[in-house]
């Protein structure tokens, strides 16, 4: 039987992972876009799992909210990337380091 | 109940409308030549919105059953978030149209950021609030980066969009666990669920909450985009920065943990209280080395953020109370300050370095005067008006228990005074160098001067705005 905690287990290690993506990665700036995602997403799992258990639609209904977000947000880093790439020539993650302090 | 709920977010309402046909409307006539005449009346709408809530609001409505909220707490927040934002656009006309920064775009994002501000401080339910997070951050994210040209533009707004993400990556998580473990979204629901011992998985929630909004208000250890996005943005949008955006997530702060979890006082206070301490002696210590005066202000605004969560940390409507003067006095002198910043030019080429400052009262007498009536307040010199701005925490914090903290805060703020008082040197003894030219526009002049005049004259009586704290605190804790 399938239960809320495999659930959450599930979402929590993709969260984790998708962290550790951010800080460990080291190449490229569209493996960060990825790992945010990957974040989002694991919370959405989070929000229907929890959704489900409670018998409760407002969880979904957030989910929607949280997806629609994340579409914008993709947009819009992928919109600036595409702005420092044209300025920088690169999108190694090392690279991004104009401004150090 | 529809057309009543409509009612209470019409301000919000009106505001997200005038953006979006500001941007048709736009996209569909002058582009850019638009762009001067959109930034003054956008400013103007903001002031009139101001004044539309500061003087109809009353009581305590809800709309959309409790996911927003119109109190007085909401009302205090937003009047200084408009009026700030106002201030701000009028002072970045000029500056942006000489460099040809001057995008029709740029008053509306920053109209639609002020929306997503004005929905955060009135949340009554989770959604809501991210909601509103988001809409502040998605268009904050792109005036970032404004300057499309600069790779220290684009590198900003990179940084704090990748920063930002994760920290709403944060405060999501938290929700869902907040959400599961409580049962609902809405705040009221939340308070319910934490009065009798609240579950572990709440309190899980609670502090990833409480680590994605630490993000937004930038105290540390969550500070570190901070001071790449002050130097890399273009300087009005960092002026942006340290005002509206900072009040709106300190008072959505202050919401989510007296309006969710005030059941539980004693479980956040203690990382509210790290927060404080750790962003104020990070602020104080690490501006020491900056020579960049953007830098030094995103550092100044750290440990600004962090006298703020001290009057949050003491957990009573005294320390709720503080934190709005706090933020208010805050709100000026940076207005002022950032006037002073935007004149900074050496053959109409902006300056940022401190260095830059050498002998600046023998060539602008007042204006070094206006400065260092600003510098000493935002050091906290009586009798200035930020020294009561801090007295005002510190004695929140000590009455609410907090003696240690309050202890903390005065070491911190000497420390920080340093190189407030630093720059005060250089103005006024410093070597003869390379100096700035000119003078201030009139704009810029005005407001330099205006924040000045109210950091002496506001001692009197803090124009009143102590007892207008007192009753917005006192709708936000009971």
């Amino acid at each position: 039987m399938i239960g809320l905690e495999h659930y959450l287990a599930v979402a929590a290690a993709l969260f984790v992972i998708g962290i550790f993506g951010l800080f460990l990665n080291r190449k490229n700036v569209i493996i960060l876009l990825m790992s945010i995602e990957l974040m989002l997403l694991a919370v959405n799992i989070n929000f229907v799992a929890f959704s489900s258990y409670l018998g409760d639609l407002v969880g979904q209904v957030f989910t929607l909210f949280v997806l629609t977000v994340a579409a914008a947000e993709a947009a819009i880093g992928l919109a600036i990337l595409v702005c420092f790439f044209r300025n920088r020539g690169t999108i190694d993650v090392e690279d991004v380091n104009v401004m150090k302090g | 109940m529809i057309a009543s709920d409509i009612q209470i977010v019409m301000p919000e309402i009106l505001l997200a409308v005038y953006a979006m046909l500001a941007l048709l409307g736009a996209v569909y006539t002058t582009k850019d030549g638009a762009a001067s005449l959109l930034t003054w009346v956008t400013s103007g709408l903001f002031v009139l919105l101001a004044l539309w809530i500061g003087v109809n609001g009353q009581g305590t409505q809800q709309a959309f059953d409790g996911m927003f909220v119109d109190d007085g707490f909401a009302r205090f927040a937003k009047v200084t978030v408009l009026l700030s934002a106002a201030a701000v656009l009028l002072m970045s006309e000029s500056y942006l149209k000489r460099r040809g920064l001057l995008r029709f775009e740029y008053p509306v994002l920053v109209a639609l950021a002020v929306v997503g501000m004005m929905v955060m401080v009135s949340a009554g339910d989770l959604m809501a609030l991210y909601m509103g997070l988001e809409l502040q951050s998605l268009a904050l994210y792109v005036v970032a980066s404004l300057r499309r040209d600069s790779v220290k533009s684009t590198e900003a707004g990179l940084k704090y969009f990748v920063l930002g993400a994760l920290s709403s990556g944060l405060l999501l998580y938290g929700a869902s666990l907040t959400y599961g473990f409580a049962g609902t979204t809405l705040f009221s629901g939340i308070i319910d669920a934490t009065a009798n011992d609240p579950s572990l998985g709440l309190l899980f929630g609670l502090v990833f909450l409480i680590a994605g909004i630490a993000f937004k208000v930038s105290a540390a250890p969550f500070h570190m985009w901070t001071p790449d996005v002050y130097e890399g943005s273009p300087t009005p949008v960092t002026a942006f920065f340290a005002t509206a955006p900072k009040v709106a997530a300190i008072a959505l702060f202050a919401r989510v943990v007296h309006d969710a979890f005030g059941g539980i006082v004693g479980d956040w206070q203690q990382i509210v209280a790290f927060l404080s301490v750790a962003s104020m002696f990070l602020g104080a210590i690490a501006a020491i080395g900056q020579r960049d005066i953007k830098r030094l202000m995103a550092y100044s605004s750290i440990a600004h953020m962090g006298f703020a969560l001290m009057g949050l940390a003491a957990g009573t409507a005294f320390g709720v109370q503080a934190m709005l003067i706090y933020m208010a006095i805050y709100v000026t002198m940076n207005v002022g300050t950032f006037a002073f910043i935007l004149g900074m030019e050496r053959d109409g080429v902006p300056v940022t370095n401190i260095d830059s400052l050498r002998q600046y009262s023998k060539r602008q007498p007042l204006s070094a005067l206006a400065m260092l009536v600003l510098l000493f307040s935002l050091a906290g010199v009586p009798p200035m008006v930020g020294f009561f701005g801090k007295f005002y925490v510190l004695r929140a914090a000590y009455d609410g228990g907090l003696a240690w903290l309050a202890v903390a805060g005065v070491v911190a703020s000497v420390i920080g005074a340093f190189y407030y008082l630093r720059v005060v040197y250089y103005m006024y003894f410093g070597q003869e160098g390379l100096g700035l030219d000119g003078k201030l526009n009139p704009v810029l002049w005005t407001f330099l001067m205006g924040s000045a005049l109210i950091m002496v004259v506001g001692v009197v009586n803090l124009f009143g705005i102590e007892p207008l704290a007192a009753a917005a605190a006192a709708t936000l804790v009971n």
